[in-house]
Order: structure tokens, then sequence, then C-alpha cells
């Protein structure tokens, strides 16, 4: 297993892989406590995106609302902390399969009807719509008056109930985000990849190929849905607060796929890249601006908006293709 | 950055040392702003609004009363606030990484957010880094009962509004010698709305209204069209229109009302929307009668006055409202603070806000003190009236500066 | 409740539908015969009600009548847009397009934002506040006429599409894009042109939602997103189908928020739209093509 999935990796690879891994797991203790939050950002977008990308970049279903999946994991997950104390390790256990489950129904519902390409993009807005108005009134989560998780026991670390410091989450975000990259190599790498890649390419050739599309495709819905979940918890932990209007909204949805798509659809390193660059972005634009005393607001989102334009229309397939030619990993930028 | 010298024997100590109690003061002990600056030297203020995104009109409205705080300081001889601005950009992910931000860049008090969740994003923050927190606007109770050592919230929460609502109705129902029987209850379905809604239930019997609900009706915050909503409520045949809105969905309910030619004897709302500046701009003649209990300010307070010059000349033709209220006093017991602290260190900066008693003030009540909690629970709602593109506060008494005109004179009656 | 209630509900839910279809049919001009997902559709016609808002406090010009000039000004946005930064994206793929025009969107918003700042404008006119009393029946005037001149304009369209040159040429590159390019059509003109049409359709369509809804800098996603509904709802590229989604989500919407909760009546919009996508999924007027 370990050896087929190193299998193809560059000596020079391997050593950059190493040397970011190690600069990563060193960071928090040169990083400040704002350096911090920007990596945790990073890290979660990163993490996310890797997740959307199984779905968008491994097997060619656009979903633009990740949203949904986020907020069933963080709801799922808080709820059962602030209604009856259970941690949220344990609500993971109920919170990904609630996602999974979420994944499956449009799934099984969009892919036997044969809904594809932009429809199947709306049906996964309104979807996603349809729990944020739901969620505003559920009342067992506190409806859109928010559910607010307690932060009593806030100053201890405890890894268990996930009440700390910044860094263990930064430290459960790396090791999830390590472990989702991983994971999606070992699965393009096996028989599933394979058969994403055809379908993503041409949908009736891996028919008439004789791939059950169908169970494919459900596949990838339901490990991104899963996996997307597991960022709800954290996020409902981290923040300790959830509104369906922040939480479901069309606009964390977008924000989920910006990142994969600026670094590189269905590319390993895309997602983490994208998520690197779009968030130091915002975060160097904010201070360029202050820096030049320009206090006007939306004058960043105006930039934010102009680079984007530029990464789209001059590298189309994202940032991480063109970077890993540039230093030398063209072979394995799959 | 500047945390990088000692950052890592503060991590180490911080694992060990957090554990138990006392970790917040130890946390404000390595904060590396404990030098004690020169009295004279302007306090780092990091104020934090909304100011681009969905909710911008807020923010850029409480951006205002940030704008003539520092004229009026000065004053009344309080020592200077240095404010870094920063955008929330409506956002969460945003608001705590600019409250990081601030304080990473010597910030050594927070004011914010407008937003329950922006605020408790940022609350968190400020805690974990020992940096108080004054929260101007955000009215969502769970803020304040977490036990944080270091937020402050001079802003009344959902059940004290309604609270003083039904206390400053009954006075103006004795005033004007009329009360509705009946009361449709219409209510955006957000954070405020909701937690009014959820207040209604618990708060109203304990002050035997004269009036009943007969209907409660929800709406989307987003919405674009209330007709249904107006058919529906005048369909009820109620007295009054009691609401919790925002500004927008005032306006579109006024709009409807008049389209579909019906005027309740009063609207009664309890929160934001009716009284705003836009409001009243856009609707003009239509704008006069709807009462609004809220938090407000005591227009006879010299201090009032004196805020409202000072609006007056940076913002000609802004009628002063809530947003600018209670940011200029989030301001104002930052810089009483730093003066009585006579540091900048944030822990004694903490100490000093929990002893606040500023007497002259801006909003209705007694004066700024704080419980143990960290909240402010002296503010008192006022009722007040739009009249000719001007508010009036007509309850509670010892605010009051006119009386309320009373019923609402009927919307195809205004020429 | 009296029958009169569901009888005003329900004809102000068709009217507003109206005005939604005809905002929706500058999408399903566009979505239709380009194949591209205009993710800044909302924020389009946030740019043409802004125009009207300036023109109106400038030199009080009815927005029903500056709907002309201000279409034209949104069809050479749209032309040019669509000619100068959308075409090469034609034949990406979808999530290429999105970001495209999320880009754009962000942009537009946030410009509108700084050089109007973030609270909500309208216009005045002096009709504004009318209403036609017929016997129980209250009807508003604007949405009347908002409704009136939304078929006036579907029609027109459907005229251009159906009677002129460049319409049939358009509707030829929508059905079959090689044989356009085979016998010679100059296609990357005609997108331009559609792309243009469409923007004009959404332009009119701010115009006259003015009349009913205030304009802020942020009101554009939720429009794209009803417009998409609608579209999806009524059938790709079919004129009566935008207009026929926009009555049935609006007179659904309304009929939901008498009957249920106000509050959740969008989830009744998107109900709807799961089903068509489930059991329609070319909608309710669309041709079933192989895709």
């Amino acid at each position: 297993m370990i050896a087929a999935l190193t299998e193809g990796i560059s000596r020079r690879a391997a050593l950059l892989l190493v040397a970011l891994l190690a600069a990563l797991i060193l960071a928090p203790l040169f990083a400040g406590d704002y350096l911090l939050t920007v990596l945790i950002l990073i890290l979660y977008f990163a993490y996310i995106g890797q997740a959307w990308n199984i779905m968008m970049g491994f097997a060619g279903q656009l979903s633009l609302g990740h949203a949904l999946y986020v907020g069933l994991g963080a709801y799922t997950a808080a709820s059962l902390y602030v209604h009856f104390g259970i941690g949220p390790w344990l609500g993971l256990l109920v919170a990904v399969p609630v996602a999974a489950l979420a994944g499956a129904f449009i799934g099984f519902l969009a892919f036997r009807f044969r809904v594809a390409g932009v429809y199947f993009a709306i049906l996964t807005i309104a979807v996603a719509e349809f729990a944020r108005v739901g969620f505003d009134h559920l009342s067992w989560t506190s409806g859109s008056s928010g559910l607010f998780l307690p932060v009593k026991q806030y100053a201890h670390n405890d890894l268990w109930l996930l009440r700390g410091h910044p860094a263990m989450f930064y430290y459960i975000l790396l090791a999830a985000t390590v472990l989702a990259v991983v994971f999606c190599r070992a699965l393009l790498k096996s028989r599933v990849g394979y058969f994403w890649l055809a379908i993503r390419e041409d949908e009736e050739a891996a028919r008439s190929a004789g791939i059950d599309v169908f169970r494919y495709k459900m596949i990838a819905v339901v490990i991104s849905a899963a996996m997307t979940s597991f960022a709800g918890v954290i996020y409902a932990f981290y923040y300790n607060n959830l509104f369906p209007e922040q939480v479901f909204h069309i606009s964390r949805s977008i924000e989920i796929i910006l990142g994969p798509i600026v670094g590189g659809i269905g590319t390993l390193f895309g997602p983490i890249l994208g998520a690197a660059l779009l968030t130091g972005l915002a975060e160097t634009l904010t201070a360029a601006l202050a820096a030049l005393g320009i206090d006007l607001p939306g004058a960043k989102q105006v930039f934010y908006g102009i680079c984007l334009l530029l990464v789209i229309t001059t590298l189309p397939d994202g940032v991480w293709p063109w970077v890993a030619k540039r230093i030398g990993l063209g072979s394995r930028s799959k | 950055m500047k945390r990088k010298s000692h950052s890592k024997t503060a991590r180490v100590s911080r694992r060990t040392f957090t554990a138990g109690l006392g970790a917040t003061g130890f946390l404000a002990g390595t904060a590396p702003f404990n030098i004690v600056r020169a009295q004279g030297a302007a306090l780092k203020v990091g104020m934090l609004l909304p100011r681009s995104g969905f909710e911008a009109g807020i923010g850029q409205d409480c951006q205002r009363g940030v704008d003539i705080t520092a004229g009026v300081l000065k004053e009344l001889g309080l020592p200077p606030l240095q404010i870094i601005n920063a955008d929330t950009e409506s956002s969460v992910d945003t608001a705590r990484a600019r409250a990081e931000k601030l304080i990473s860049e010597g910030a050594q008090l927070l004011v914010g957010a407008f937003d329950s969740g922006q605020s408790t994003a940022i609350a968190q923050v400020a805690e974990q880094n020992g940096i108080p927190f004054v929260i101007n606007i955000a009215a969502a109770p769970p803020i304040t009962e977490q036990g944080y050592k270091f937020v402050f919230r001079n802003f009344p929460t959902a059940g004290m509004i309604l609270r003083d609502a039904f206390i400053d109705q009954k006075e103006v129902f004795a005033a004007v010698g009329a009360a509705p029987k009946t009361a449709v209850f219409m209510h955006v379905n957000d954070t405020f709305g909701t937690a009014m809604k959820g207040g209604i239930g618990a708060v109203m019997p304990k002050f035997d209204m004269p009036y009943k609900i007969v209907e409660t009706i929800a709406y989307d915050p987003a919405a674009r069209d209330l007709s249904v909503e107006i058919s529906k409520a005048k369909a009820t045949g109620a007295d009054a229109l009691l609401c919790v809105s925002r500004l927008n969905d005032a306006i579109l309910l006024t709009r409807e009302m008049v389209k579909q030619r019906w005027t309740p004897m009063a609207i009664m709302s309890m929160g934001p929307g009716w009284y705003e500046d836009q409001y009243l701009k856009t609707l003009n003649k239509l704008s006069d009668g709807p009462l609004s209990f809220a938090p407000w300010y005591d227009p006879n307070k010299k201090l009032s006055k004196q805020l409202e010059a000072a609006l007056a000349k940076a913002h000609p033709g802004v009628n002063m409202n809530v947003n600018h209220v209670y940011t200029f006093e989030a301001l104002l017991i930052a810089s009483d603070a730093y003066k009585r602290a006579g540091s900048g260190d944030p822990k004694a900066l903490a100490d000093a806000i929990r002893k606040t008693d500023i007497k002259d003030n801006v909003s209705i009540g007694p004066g700024i003190q704080f419980d143990a909690k960290g909240q402010n629970d002296k503010i008192k709602g006022g009722g007040i009236q739009n009249r000719g593109g001007k508010l009036v506060t007509v309850a509670p008494k010892e605010a009051a500066n006119g009386n309320a005109e009373w019923p609402l004179k009927p919307y195809d009656k205004r020429a | 409740m009296s029958a009169d209630v569901y009888l005003n509900v329900a004809v102000g839910g068709i009217l507003t539908g109206l005005v939604y279809g005809l905002m929706a049919l500058g999408l399903s001009v566009i979505f239709g015969v380009v194949r591209v997902v205009n993710f800044a559709h909302g924020e389009m016609m946030t740019i043409a009600m802004y125009i009207a808002v300036t023109l109106f406090t400038a030199f009080h010009l009815d927005p029903l009548i500056m709907l002309v000039p201000i279409a034209a000004v949104m069809f050479a946005f749209g032309y040019v847009l669509q000619k100068r930064l959308i075409n090469p994206f034609i034949t990406r793929p979808e999530y290429s397009q999105f970001l495209l025009l999320v880009a754009v969107a962000i942009i537009v918003v946030n410009l509108l934002l700084i050089a109007f700042g973030p609270d909500a404008q309208n216009v005045q006119t002096s009709y504004g506040y009318d209403s036609f009393q017929i016997g129980p029946l209250i009807v508003d005037a604007t949405k009347l006429y908002a409704g009136v001149a939304a078929i006036v304009v579907a029609a027109a369209l459907f005229g251009f599409f159906q009677y002129t040159r460049p319409g049939t040429a358009i509707r030829a590159c929508a059905d079959n894009y090689t044989g356009a390019l085979v016998v010679g059509l100059d296609v990357k003109h005609l997108y331009a042109l559609t792309f243009g049409l469409g923007a004009a359709c959404v332009g009119a369509a701010g115009c006259m939602l003015l009349l009913i809804f205030d304009v802020t800098p942020a009101v554009g996603p939720a429009y794209t997103l009803l417009a998409f509904v609608i579209v999806i709802t009524g059938g790709l590229g079919s004129m009566p189908g935008a207009l026929i989604g926009g009555v049935l989500i609006g007179l659904t919407e309304a009929m939901a928020g008498l009957l249920f909760s106000p509050s959740a009546k969008s989830m009744f919009a998107f109900g709807i739209l799961v089903l068509v996508l489930l059991f329609r999924p070319q909608g309710i007027m669309g041709k079933r093509t192989a895709s």
C-alpha cells in the first residue's frame, strides 16, 4: 500500500514535500497568533477544497452547495454537544453519516434522473438553500437566533472536547489535510480513481465501457460529503457559534470552491495552493491598503476580484500545474 | 510578528499553565503590550465594524459614531484614542482574523462589531489574548453568559429591550388615554428577530398588557416583497401592528400598507428600521407616526446635545441614532477606563472597565456600569416617534421631549 | 380568512412573478444560446438599477421611460463583456466560467459599494403608491405596469428571434453550434449580440423592479439565484417558459406565505425547482434535447 502510494514520487518532490511538512509542523512555534489564525483559515479551506475536488476534480460533478455538508456536520456535532454533552469526536460518528446521507440523497436523485452539468450545480445550491431556510426554522438548533457553544472551559487545552488554544485546531486541521491528500492519492491510484477520471472525461464512453457510472458517481458524492462534514465539526468548535445565514449561505459554498479552481482542478496540491494563495491574497491586500492609508470599504474586494480574473484568464487550468512545471515536478502534477 | 521574540517560552508555559485557573491573568501577563505607556500617549483601540458585505449599511453608519468621537472626548477632557479601523466584511472568519491582526499591531482594546456572530468570534480572540473587548451593538444574550473576563457589553439584551418596550408602551397608552385591544406581531426571522420573538412569550405575561397578540407572522430577512405578509396581517383585523424589523423590510411593510390601504391604530416597533434616516427620507410624509421602542438616547442629557452637535457638524442632515450613540459610548468607556487605569496595560484596563461608573452618558438610564458578567444592566430603552422627518422621544418620562400622537394618521389622508 | 385575501394574494403573486420572469428572461437567453453560466446576472441588473436611480435623482427621469436607453447601455455592456472577456470561456468547463463571472460579480458589487455607498436607494415616482380597487381586489399599480411591460418585452424578444435575420441566426447557433460555423455565421458576433440582448433584458427588468424594490450594492446574488430557479423551472431557452416559470414561482411563494410561515416561503420555490429537475429536467416549456 505504502509502496503504491509513494510510487512515482521523484526524489526532488519527496524532499520538497518533507520540507513543506516540516515547515508547517514547526510554524506555530514561530508564528504569532495572527499568522496562526491565517494559517488555520488556509488549512480549513485547503481541507474542504480537497474534499470538494473529489467530486469536481476527480468525478467531474460540479457542486455549488458544499456549505450544506459543512453546515450539517457543524450543526449535528454542536447540537449533540449543547443538548447532551456529547463531545465532538463522538459527535463526528453521527455528523459524518448525516452529511453522507444528504450527499447520497442529492446524488441518488440527480444521477438517477440524469441531472448533470449546470443543472446538477443548481440542484446542489437549491438543496443547500433549502437547508438554510429550514435550519432558520428549526427550534432544536435555536433557528436563526444562533446556536452558541459554551466556552467556559476555554482556557484549557482539551483535545477530547476540542476546547483550547488555536494551535490545537491548527494541528488537527494540518493532520486532516495531510490525511486528505494521502487518501486522495490513494483514491486516484485505485480502480475507483481510474473510473472517476473516465467518467469525468466522457461519461457516455465510460458507460459503454461497462463502468457503473451511477455507482461511482455516488461514491464520489458520499466520500466528498463525509469528508466535508468533518471540517464543519471543527468549524463549530473553533468559532463556538453557528448561524444558518452564515454557515449554509451560498457565499460560503463559493468560498469553498474558489481555492481548488484557482489552484488547479483535479490536482492534489491545487486545493492547498489555491487556499494559501487566496487567503494570503486577501490578507496581503488588507495590509497593503492599510499601509497606503486607504480606508475604503470594498476596495480590497475589487482588487481581489481583479486578481481572480487575471488568474482564470491567464491560467485557466489553475496555478499548481504551472508552478509544478516551473519547479520541475511536472510529472506528478496529477 | 511582535510575538516572535518570546513566543517559544510563552507557548511552552502556556501549555503547562493554562490547564488551571488564573490562565487568563497569566496570558495577559505574557501579552507583549503590558509595557506601561506614559500617560498622555493615545490608547490604541482596534475598531471592528462590518463596513462591506451585507451589513455594510449599518457598519458604515456606526463608523459615523467613530468619526465624531475624538472631538467629543477632547471636549470632555478625556484622554485621546488612536483608533485603528478594521472591516469585518460581514464575515465571522474575517472578523476573527482582523481581531488577531489588530492585536498583533498593538491594539490595547477592541471595540465592535454590531453583529452577534462576529462579536462572539472577536470575544474569543480578546479573551485568549487578555485584551478587553467592548461590544457596541449585539443583542444575542449568550455573549455575556460565557463567563468571559475581558468582554463587556454596553447594549441591552433582547430581554431587556422587550421589558422596556412594554413599560414604555404602557406609559404611552396612559398618556394618550387609548390602547389597542389586539395586535398582530410581525418579525424578521433573523438573529435579533427570533431572540425577540422568543422573549415575548416569556416577558409579556408579566406586564399585563392591554392587548393580546392574535397572530405572529415571521418573514425572511432577505424578503424582496412583503405584500403577502401585509395581506395576512390586514386580514387578522388587529388594532395595532407590533413588529421587529430591519430597515429594508420596514420600508417594504409601510409601502404595502399604503398600497393595500390598511392603517392600523398604531405601529409599535421594538427594534431598528422604523426610526432610521433612510426610512424617513425614503417615505417622507408616509414615514410619520410609527412608534419605536428601542435602545435610545436621552435627548435631555448634556452629552447627548454635545454628540448631536458633533454629528450635525460632521454629517449634516443625519439624525442621531442607536448606531452612533452606542458606538460612541463604547469608545467613551475605553477612554474613561484608560484615564482611571493610568496605563494601557490590558489587564489594568479590563479592571478599570469593570469598575466603570459613568453618570454623564448619552443613552437613557442612570449611566454606564457593568455587572459581574460584563453586561451593562442599567440601560433603559426609550419610546420614540417619527414626526416630520425628525424623531421625538415620548417615553420614558424622564427622557421625553414630546407627547405621542395617537392614533396613526391614515395613509390615504396624507397629502 | 375570507376568499378576498386569497384572491388578492394570488393576483399579487402572479404580477410579482411576471416581473421575476422578465428578469429571468435575460438569463434564459444567455444561458440558452451562449451556454454560459452567467453568475453575474443579478449584478448586471444592479448596475441598471443604479443608472436608473442616478438619472432619477439628477434629472428626475422616470425609470419606465428611461427603460429603453438603459437597456441600450446594458446591451453595449453585455456585448463588450462577451466579446472581450467571456468569449474564450464558452468552450471551457462550467467551473471556469463560474469563477470568471463570480470575479466579475465581486468587482461590480464592490465598485457599486464604493461609488454609491451601502444604503438602499430608490426612486419616488408620482404613482409609486397607487393601487386600483376592483371590488374586493386591490391591485398594486407599479406591479401591474411592470407585469404588462414584462409581457411586452418578452413578446418583442420573441418576435426578434422568430422573424428577424439575426434572431434566426442566433437560434441556429443555439441549436447547432458546429452547423452554424459550417454555414459561415459569425458566431462570435452573434454570441456577443445574444449576451447584449440578455443584458438589455435584465437592464429593462431592473428599471421596472426599481419601482417595487430598493437597490443596494449587495442585492445581486439573491436575484441571480432566483433567475436560475425560474429559468430551469420554466425551461431553458423558452421565452414563454421564463415568464411561466416566474409566475409559478411568484404564485407559489405568495400562496406558501399565506398558508404557512412567510419566512419559509423560499423553501417552496426551491422545492419546486427540485421537483422540476427530477421529473421534467427540460423545464415546463422546454424541449427535450439530447445532451
